[in-house]
């Protein structure tokens, strides 16, 4: 049973990843794209991690999705073009691919069993990120007010003219 | 003993029906739990959402002096079978140049998220469809996918106006789910958890709508739950006499009648977080109170948050969409904001009267001091046509 719902979730996300690749429709293109997220994120589920699952929906479909959309709507003004199939980013993908499985088959820790972990609750990740990871949070708190600054300056009016 | 019979008939049938399935087969087991919990909040909110669409007519007639749909049965009380049967014999139009495929899929994602967020509110003492650990978390994660849904249905219109429409639409839901958020996070602070269960569990006391923190941020979230719904002061997304009716406007149909229903299952599911989050749930008020069974005071609750939702509609006139855009970033956001603050004040002074009394002085001294600084010193003149005269 869990193997098949492995394989349905595969499926999906890999079928739509490739449709977003190939695509020739750009917006059918980031569309795809939004339902590997959603594809990726029932994987995080189906692993037992809630919390991870759900910001994959938050940040990936409430923002980044959007943001890609948007995108497109805003930079191309003429219609649908078909986009040549780029032969060389195939190659890349594959080496990329090549590259994960040969240092996960060379990696000692195949042969090990995992250990037991704990189901992780929210609670858990609020408390490890208020104590160990206090200063990543914080660092990422700092850029992220950093680009809002930004994003403000770029479209603040000019006043001076 | 009769009282919390009644309470729990709900569940009690649940496990009635469970018991005759055959013993062992967890899978089936699970399936059949889920199919029913996902039937019940379907009938329900079904139901709710027909009586709704006559109760509104009814009340907006109300307000403004007249009758309202008084012809289909008795005091007009049949008119949704008769707007049913309207929607489904309709010609489903789809533009010549529209995308086909993301025309389709619009209105159905956009249903399909908004019957999902119903599903983690606890209606009754334990009757709570789908009970996970991060529910105010889920609820929130996936009404952000509206926005895309919008988009979709914006752009897969190939209309001007659909377009214009669905980027109003998602500015404004960005812009409020900000306010949003941040007012439920002083709850969950308090109660330290995002279970809903739990923050029901934590108001068997008093209600969190009862402390200033949670006062404030009853306001802030149920004014960003009427932008997030589209509803009428911030409707600027389907102004009809600007964009005829926003992304909806290449809609016929039942497809036109799927964004209607996910408009009032957003409306009922941010409802039902509000009295999750601030009302105390299905708490009764007082502890004589508590004969009553507790779903009966949740939807009772329910109602009359939805009976504010109309009376906002019948009263106010529809904002501008700049009005609109200032009051998210410029009141909403410290607002939401202040009220975190308000409320760690409150937990660290030890939750009782001075914790109660600084509370208030620190939302009170923010709300002067925002009221202060955006006020614009206009004053009221005879209104100047620049384009029109």
């Amino acid at each position: 049973m869990i193997n098949i719902a492995f394989f349905i979730i595969a499926a999906l996300t890999l079928g739509s990843a490739l449709a977003a690749a190939t695509n020739p429709k750009l917006m059918h293109a980031a569309l795809s794209f939004a339902i590997a997220f959603v594809g990726v994120s029932t994987l995080f589920f189906w692993l037992g991690a809630e919390f991870v699952g759900l910001v994959q929906i938050f940040v990936y479909i409430g923002a980044v999705a959007v943001l890609i959309v948007f995108t497109i709507l805003l930079t191309r003004r003429e219609g649908e073009q078909l986009r040549g199939f780029n032969w060389s980013g195939v190659v890349v993908a594959l080496a990329v691919f090549a590259g994960l499985v040969w240092s996960i088959l060379k990696s000692p820790s195949m042969s090990i069993l995992p250990p037991e972990v704990s189901p992780l609750t929210v609670k858990r990740i609020g408390e490890v990120l208020m104590s160990d990871y206090v200063w990543p949070l914080m660092g990422v708190g700092v850029l992220l007010t950093v680009a809002l600054l930004g994003a403000l300056i770029l479209a603040m009016e000019d006043k001076r003219e | 003993m009769s009282t919390g019979f009644v309470d729990q008939i709900f569940v009690r049938l649940k496990v009635w029906i469970m018991h005759f399935l055959p013993p062992g087969h967890d899978l089936i087991a699970s399936f059949v739990s889920a199919l029913l919990n996902i039937s019940g909040v379907l009938i329900v909110f079904l139901t709710l959402f027909a009586a709704m669409s006559v109760l509104e007519r009814k009340i907006l007639g109300r307000m403004q002096n007249r009758y309202g749909p008084n012809r289909v049965g008795p005091f007009g009380l049949l008119q949704p079978v008769a707007d049913g049967i309207k929607m489904l014999i309709k010609e489903d139009i789809v533009p010549a140049r529209a995308d086909k495929v993301v025309h389709f899929l619009a209105p159905i994602i956009i249903a399909a998220v908004a019957m999902l967020t119903l599903g983690i509110i606890p209606y009754g003492r334990n009757m709570t469809p789908l009970s996970i650990d991060g529910g105010i978390l889920f609820f929130f994660a996936i009404g952000s996918t509206t926005e895309l849904a919008v988009f979709m249905a914006g752009w897969g219109s190939n209309n001007k106006f659909s377009m214009l429409g669905a980027m109003r639409a998602i500015a404004q839901m960005v812009s409020y789910e900000l306010p949003l958020i941040i007012t439920t996070l002083p709850v969950v602070m308090i109660v330290g958890s995002l279970s809903p269960d739990q923050i029901v569990a934590a108001q068997s006391k008093y209600w969190f709508v009862f402390t200033p923190w949670g006062l404030a941020a009853f306001l802030l979230f149920f004014t960003s739950g009427l932008v997030e719904s589209n509803r009428t002061p911030f409707d600027v997304p389907e102004g009809e006499s600007e964009i005829v009716a926003g992304h909806m406007t290449e809609y016929s149909g039942f497809k036109y009648a799927t964004f209607f229903l996910a408009e009032y299952f957003g409306m009922f599911a941010i409802s039902g977080l509000a009295v999750t989050l601030f009302l105390g749930g299905w708490h009764a008020p007082l502890s004589i109170l508590r004969f009553v069974p507790s779903y009966i005071w949740f939807f009772g609750k329910l109602s009359i948050l939805l009976f504010v939702f109309v009376w906002a509609r019948g009263t106010l006139p529809r904002t501008r969409v700049d009005q609109v855009m200032n009051f998210a970033w410029k009141f909403m956001l410290p607002m939401a904001f202040t009220c975190v603050v308000s409320a760690a004040v409150w937990h660290y002074a030890g939750r009782g009267f001075f914790a109660w009394i600084w509370s208030l002085v620190i939302i009170a001294g923010v709300y002067m001091t925002l009221s202060i600084l955006l006020d614009t010193k206009k004053k009221f003149a005879p209104r100047v046509y620049r384009f029109a005269e």
